[in-house]
């Protein structure tokens, strides 16, 4: 196996007395789609920014292309793409400007930043708005024109922080498709996200992260079969009866979660299960079956949900 | 993969010229509000000039310190008006880059420096002050208020000045949460005191005593006071001007110093 691309042990930041990484180690491999999932606050931005060469940890080892980023920060920049969490595209240029701008800062020649230009914004979709400015875009084309700024250097990482929060459905799914070309294409992609979907969308290989500190690691589909079951069998009875009902039900499937709005219950047979239910005289106001996700393998190692 | 050597090659030409790439954006950037930079250039100096050098010299005739009120009053109008245009550009553009529009943290994304985005800034700004100070200085040499030959020091004299005023400005506003009236007040309780009692329109040694220190600690002095020297001749042992330029170094140099640190601190973090 080829040397990692990014390996990080024992990684610590703190902020003061608050620890926001709290001693995390992983390895990313060339051309691997790795994610970081997380609540909001779990320390995946921080971590991304110690990874991007722009924040120094406070302890720990870490190395990005062979590389310390407490030392080496400009050499790292220089390879990676970075799509930040909040857009900062400079709303005093147009479109097409905010792309030539930002390669400049690679040293790329006037020539060259024109014509890469050129083809992200065919990439991104963007072509006919390359003269438009940044303010009147979608927040979707606003996301676009980011990822499209972030390939200017043709960079060996991309580096996405939360890249389709505040997106609408239709917004995320055309990002999506980009982000998905470039993993085909063979680009490392690091991502993080508080969006289950997005997770097992986008990753090969998942760390979850809650203050702080790594809960699991694997596929989405390792870390589904380890912490979850096959089905999940929502119910709800009404915010009062939930509790209640739930005594009367707790012998039905491999475990539940009682949440404020409803009883979750992991299965091999959410519909067999339903049904004994049902039988038992409990009818639900509602109820799904559904397959485990990454949400329910968060609940199991946290005991808390990703948007709480 | 490549390997670090290789990696470290890639990154030579931004780290020699990242200041150079920082200042092209900004002067890019300008081209969205070139027409307020040109309108205010040639405005603000034939506005003075009609007002003080026309209107307010006829009420003096005498001049002041030897030469007509127009002579004296030149350098310090050239002078306010970039000190001035200094303390703006190290307020709102520095927390705005951090802030609202947050161009410098993409900026630092790539392989330039906290160091190199001030020095691009800082170069951007002084093609900026010497086209808007050299506009002035041309309507004060046809205004008759200046001679050409020795008058165009006050050129980098003034953008000496800006400095001295812009960088410990910028130093603060990159520290900055958020604007909650501190620019304001920085704009009225800074900048237009020191525009009012630098010896802007006469001289320092006619300010009441108690007030004099404003002009010692004021930038907007010591600049007036090397433009005035180089305008109209010596006005005061050379010493005394050798301290206005070692004091306006001091400011810029120390404020400087503490803008790249703010920055490291607000980009590193």
């Amino acid at each position: 196996m080829s040397e990692p691309v990014i390996r990080a042990e024992n990684i610590v930041k703190k902020y003061g007395d608050f620890v926001a990484v709290d001693g995390i180690s992983f390895e990313v491999q060339r051309g691997e789609s790795f994610g970081l999932l997380g609540p909001n606050g779990a320390g995946k931005s921080t971590t991304m920014k110690m990874i991007a060469a722009v924040s120094t940890r406070t302890s720990g080892n870490l190395e990005v292309l062979g590389m310390d980023p407490n030392t080496d920060g400009p050499a790292i920049r220089s390879q990676l793409g970075v799509v930040p969490q909040e857009d900062n595209l400079d709303q005093e240029l147009r479109v097409r400007e905010n792309l030539i701008t930002y390669g400049r800062f690679f040293g790329m020649s006037h020539a060259a930043v024109a014509k890469r230009a050129d083809e992200l914004l065919e990439f991104a979709q963007l072509t006919d708005r390359a003269k438009s400015k940044v303010e009147p875009l979608s927040g979707g084309m606003k996301r676009r024109l980011t990822i499209a700024r972030s390939l200017m250097n043709d960079p060996q990482m991309l580096l996405l922080d939360e890249p389709t929060t505040g997106l609408d459905p239709q917004a995320r799914h055309i990002l999506w498709d980009r982000l998905f070309r470039l993993k085909e294409q063979g680009t490392t992609l690091v991502l993080t996200t508080h969006y289950m979907d997005e997770a097992e969308q986008l990753s090969d290989r998942i760390i979850v992260v809650d203050k702080g500190a790594i809960m699991a690691e694997g596929s989405p589909a390792q870390l589904i079969r380890q912490y979850s079951s096959k089905e999940v069998l929502e119910v709800r009875y009404g915010s009062d009866k939930n509790k209640t009902v739930a005594k009367s039900i707790a012998d039905i499937g491999e475990r539940q979660e009682i949440l404020p709005d409803r009883i979750l219950i992991y299965s091999d047979n959410g519909e067999r299960d339903l049904a004994v239910i049902t039988n038992r005289g409990h009818h639900p106001t509602t109820s799904l079956v559904r397959r485990s996700s990454l949400e329910d393998v968060f609940l199991r190692l946290t005991g808390r949900t990703l948007v709480e | 993969m490549k390997n670090v050597a290789d990696i470290k090659a890639d990154a030579e030409k931004p780290r020699r010229w990242g200041w150079w790439y920082v200042a092209e954006l900004r002067l890019r950037e300008m081209r969205g509000y070139v027409s307020y930079v040109v309108t205010s250039s040639f405005g603000n100096p034939l506005m003075y000039l009609l007002a003080l050098g026309i209107g307010l010299a006829n009420l003096i005739p005498q001049g002041i310190e030897g030469v007509p009120f127009l002579v004296f009053v030149a350098p310090a109008l050239l002078m306010s008006t970039i000190l001035t245009v200094g303390a703006e550009e190290g307020m709102y553009p520095v927390l705005s880059g951090f802030k609202w529009h947050k161009v410098f943290f993409a900026i630092h994304a790539t392989p330039i420096t906290p160091g190199q985005i001030v020095g691009g800034f800082l170069v951007h700004l002084t093609i900026r002050f010497a086209f808007t100070a050299g506009v002035f200085f041309g309507f004060l040499v046809a205004f008759g208020a200046v001679p050409f030959a020795s008058g165009w020091l006050m050129i980098p004299i003034a953008i000496l000045g800006a400095f001295s005023i812009l960088t410990p400005l910028g130093a603060y506003a990159a520290r900055l949460e958020d604007d909650t009236g501190q620019f304001a007040l920085i704009q009225r309780l800074v900048v237009m005191p020191m525009f009012l009692f630098s010896g802007t329109f006469f001289p320092l040694s006619d300010v009441p005593d108690w007030l004099e220190w404003v002009g010692w600690v004021s930038p907007l002095w010591h600049a007036t006071q090397l433009g005035r020297t180089v305008s109209y001749g010596a006005i005061e042992p050379i010493w005394l001007s050798a301290t206005h330029l070692l004091i306006l170094v001091a400011y810029a140099v120390i404020g400087g110093y503490f803008m790249h640190r703010s920055f490291v601190a607000r980009l590193t973090r």
